[in-house]
């Protein structure tokens, strides 16, 4: 814990206003707070909540039509609600710098990564172009780039998710700014390197003293990272203190009901399995070829490489890996929408793989598939009951039976039957993943595959989502493929768990022994780089005893 | 119902829609305003605008009323415009949609016979396909559709590539759909908007086209049309310049008319594009 100092950046009753007609008048309402030197204070809220705005409003980078109409954002004695541009500018970067979620946006494509650094020093400093460059390598191996020389020559593109977010703290850094703000900067990371890029910010912080505000979704994040934490809902500040204490003993009930949310990382007991087998997935394969020219360079990406599984009827199979496992075209390759290139998948004695075209059409109701967006998933010009019914009358329901039977799957998953009429914009995030699983259900399908159903959701509807699944399973007998990239959620509603790296299935097996004795190095990483691990794991230990 | 509510926001898109009702307005009124055939010989030759009160708008060299004439062409270049460009965009969009959506070897085939229409210039084209089928309403207005329709085929072969990946036609596909359902169903409704808006450039084009051609006296000569009208006034534009002006001004107004109806589709239907 760091020492109490003065406060460096404090907010006043700092009121954002929202153009009119959108869903509430201001962004921010009263909200005060304040951070000292060499202290990281998290701000916590689920999507909406206002937490981006209010770092965009210190920065005073909003959206045109938002703006600043109340209270004060006090930085070096000056109130940044009122400074003029040029003096924002000089703040910027040099005083408070900022750090993005997806750093492939926030840099420039056609630039090098040294290039971009370096125009920090040329636009805040006089230094010579020499100068530049070995502050630059310096900067770079400070957060640890691997070859910062080739690092600082290289186009966005040709590095990592990690190490883009490293070049991005790096260029954050280069003026030695008293406050670093980071607007959920390992969202679109991968956990481990999610782990790393954490450790790294706590690790600079402590060495350069910067006070850091980290904005986040994530308890686990918070758990991990947190001197003190202010925590948001619709606006307002709910509840602030230091970590320990609001992460211990939440007071408000939306915090509690927030780390509640938050899954834990045992299983929930072990559920008897089937005998028999619903689903065999046997030695597929399928590999991508790109490019090339009579079959001269030709880029070859083996995407999934000889996986073999098993799904009991009624249980429900994880599948998790980071990004580029091949998880997603596994789940394609079950549904058809990609063809494999070898091997078998067997459904109630078919072999799906090498069906054709026509067949597959025809016996798709019996596996079907939710999709992991909620916004790109529904077609923007139906009703939701059409969405619904869609299904059905594709297969000879006729479309006053379906529409009917679209209303009793909106009552089962927990939608308003009157709502069929009405456009998927008009739901929110939530409601449109249960609009897409009523879809997926219409056609009663015996195995059921969801590609990361959860994982654009906030936490709190996550857990509704997965309660709704796990019921729905056991009412209509489902068998589950899921699939997820958060090892959190695959704890908790998955009998069994596959374990996906490049392609390859690494660790298979009961989700408790997979995810309690974890024998491949590579699930002892995942599980190891769980934000938040130790915290959740007191937490059972307190609710156990 | 937000579409109409945006539309009638912006003020040059009202105008538009005003000064199209006009010409509409125009082309329904002309039988009933001017009974005569508007071919006929009316009076004396080239009688100057506003001197006599029975041709407001004077006479051409053959003395027919240059007014009937301008009421009935609206009849004509609004047939032709909207015409030719429904035979435009349902060609376009076919070729399109079946080239976006396969991808692959159909999408090179039928992206090389659309570069093959587009490497022509489309007046040559025109000119040719009129040369060889003669020059009737009928022929000259499947002509004017026949050379525009290369590029509302690449608008929409554009927007199914990005479409047809989106998840919810890989949805619509789990959920057993044809490619057609798919096509139609799915991607199309979602396409349109674009090609909308351009389907009021390939109208423009289509009125300036057919102008164009009766200009050069290759369209048909048995109808009142206002490319035919400035036809004949070019034998007499130095001293009564009038008789190709006229029917000039009617041709600017409706293609101004039918842009600026195309520019106010564009903003409300993509309302996020405005302001840039």
């Amino acid at each position: 814990m760091s020492e109490p100092s003065a406060a460096i950046l404090s907010l006043e009753r700092l009121g954002v206003r929202l153009p009119p007609g959108a869903d509430r008048s201001h962004a921010l309402s009263d909200v005060s707070l304040s951070i000292a030197a060499n202290e990281i204070l998290c701000i916590v809220g689920e999507s909406g909540s206002g937490k981006s705005i209010m770092a965009n409003a210190i920065m005073r980078l909003l959206p045109s039509g938002v703006s600043i109409d109340s209270g004060r954002v006090m930085f070096e004695g000056r109130d940044l609600a009122t400074a003029s541009t040029a003096e924002m500018r000089s703040v910027r970067g040099a005083g408070i710098a900022m750090i993005f979620q997806e750093p492939m946006t926030a840099l420039n494509p056609l630039r090098t990564i040294g290039d971009q650094i370096g125009e920090m020093f040329s636009i805040h400093t006089g230094l010579s172009g020499a100068a530049i460059r070995t502050k630059v390598l310096a900067l770079l191996e400070d957060v640890r780039i691997p070859d910062p020389k080739s690092a600082a020559r290289a186009y966005p593109h040709e590095l990592s998710g990690g190490q883009r977010q490293r070049a991005m703290i790096a260029m954050a850094l280069a003026l030695d700014p008293r406050i670093l703000i980071a607007d959920e900067p390992t969202t679109a990371l991968d956990v481990t390197t999610q782990a790393q890029i954490l450790a790294l910010v706590r690790d600079l912080q402590k060495r350069k003293k910067t006070a850091v505000v980290f904005i986040t979704h994530d308890f686990g994040v918070v758990a991990e990272i947190a001197d003190r934490v202010a925590v948001m809902q619709q606006g307002s500040i709910v509840e602030q203190g230091d970590a320990a204490s609001v992460l211990g003993d939440p007071q408000h009930s939306y915090t509690k009901q927030l780390i509640a949310a938050v899954p834990p990382l045992t299983s929930p007991p072990r559920r008897a399995l089937s005998d028999e087998t619903i689903l065999t997935i046997d030695n597929v394969s399928k590999t991508y070829r790109t490019g090339g020219f009579l079959g001269r360079g030709v880029r070859v990406t083996p995407a999934v490489r000889d996986v073999s599984l098993k799904l009991p009827r009624g249980a429900t199979l994880g599948i998790v890996g980071e990004s580029g496992s091949g998880k997603s075209t596994l789940a394609r390759c079950i549904v058809r929408l990609i063809d494999p290139d070898i091997g078998s998948i067997v459904l109630d004695g078919k072999d799906w793989a090498k069906m054709t075209r026509e067949d597959v059409r025809r016996e798709t109701r019996h596996i079907q598939m939710v999709f992991q967006d909620p916004f790109a998933s529904l077609n923007p010009r139906r009703k939701a009951g059409d969405l619904v019914a869609q299904g059905p009358i594709v297969h000879g329901t006729p479309p006053a039976k379906a529409l009917a039977e679209a209303k009793e799957l909106f009552e089962l998953v927990g939608l308003d039957p009157s709502a069929i009429d009405r456009f998927p914009h008009e739901f929110s995030g939530g409601q449109r993943q249960r609009i897409g699983l009523a879809r997926a259900l219409a056609l009663r399908p015996s195995v059921l595959v969801a590609d990361e159903a959860v994982s654009a959701l906030d936490v709190s509807v996550q857990a509704q989502v997965l309660k709704l699944l796990a019921g729905l399973r056991q009412r209509l007998g489902l068998s589950i493929v899921f699939i997820t990239h958060d090892l959190r959620v695959a704890a908790q509603i998955c009998d069994l768990v596959a374990v996906m790296k490049d392609g390859e299935v690494v660790e298979q097996g009961l989700a408790g022994d997979v995810f309690g004795r974890p024998r491949h190095p590579y699930t002892q990483a995942l599980l190891e780089s769980i934000p938040g691990g130790d915290f959740a794991r007191r937490r059972e230990a307190r609710s156990l005893a | 119902m937000d579409v109409v509510k945006r539309y009638f926001r912006s003020p040059a898109a009202v105008i538009g829609l005003v000064l199209l009702l006009i010409v509409v307005v125009m082309a329904i009124s002309a039988g009933w305003l001017y009974p005569r055939e508007p071919l006929a010989l009316a009076g004396r030759p080239l009688i100057w605008p506003f001197s006599n009160p029975r041709f407001l708008l004077g006479t051409d060299n053959s003395g027919r009323d240059i007014a009937a004439q301008i009421f009935y062409g609206a009849r004509i270049s609004l047939l032709i415009g909207g015409a030719a460009t429904a035979i435009a965009i349902a060609i376009g969009v076919l070729i399109g949609a079946f080239a976006g959506f396969y991808g692959g070897f159909i999408d090179n085939v039928l992206m090389r016979i659309t570069e093959a229409f587009q490497t022509l210039p489309n007046f040559v084209l025109l000119l040719v396909l009129v040369a060889v089928f003669g020059s009737t309403l009928t022929t000259v207005t499947i002509a004017v559709g026949v050379v525009s329709w290369p590029a509302p085929a690449r608008l929409t072969r554009a927007e199914f590539l990005s479409l047809r990946n989106r998840e919810f036609v890989q949805a619509g596909r789990t959920l057993g759909m044809r490619d057609i359902q798919l096509i139609l169903g799915e991607i199309l409704p979602n396409a349109l908007p674009p090609v909308i808006v351009y389907a009021s450039v390939v109208m423009a084009v289509a009125i300036l086209l057919e102008s164009a051609l009766a200009f050069l006296h290759l369209s048909d000569p048995n109808v009142a049309s206002w490319g035919n009208l400035i036809g004949l006034g070019r034998d007499v534009l130095r001293v009564q310049w009038y008789v190709s002006a006229i029917p000039g001004i009617a041709i600017l107004v409706t293609v101004l008319a039918v842009s600026l109806v195309g520019q106010g589709l564009n903003d409300a239907l993509n309302p996020r594009l405005k302001g840039r």
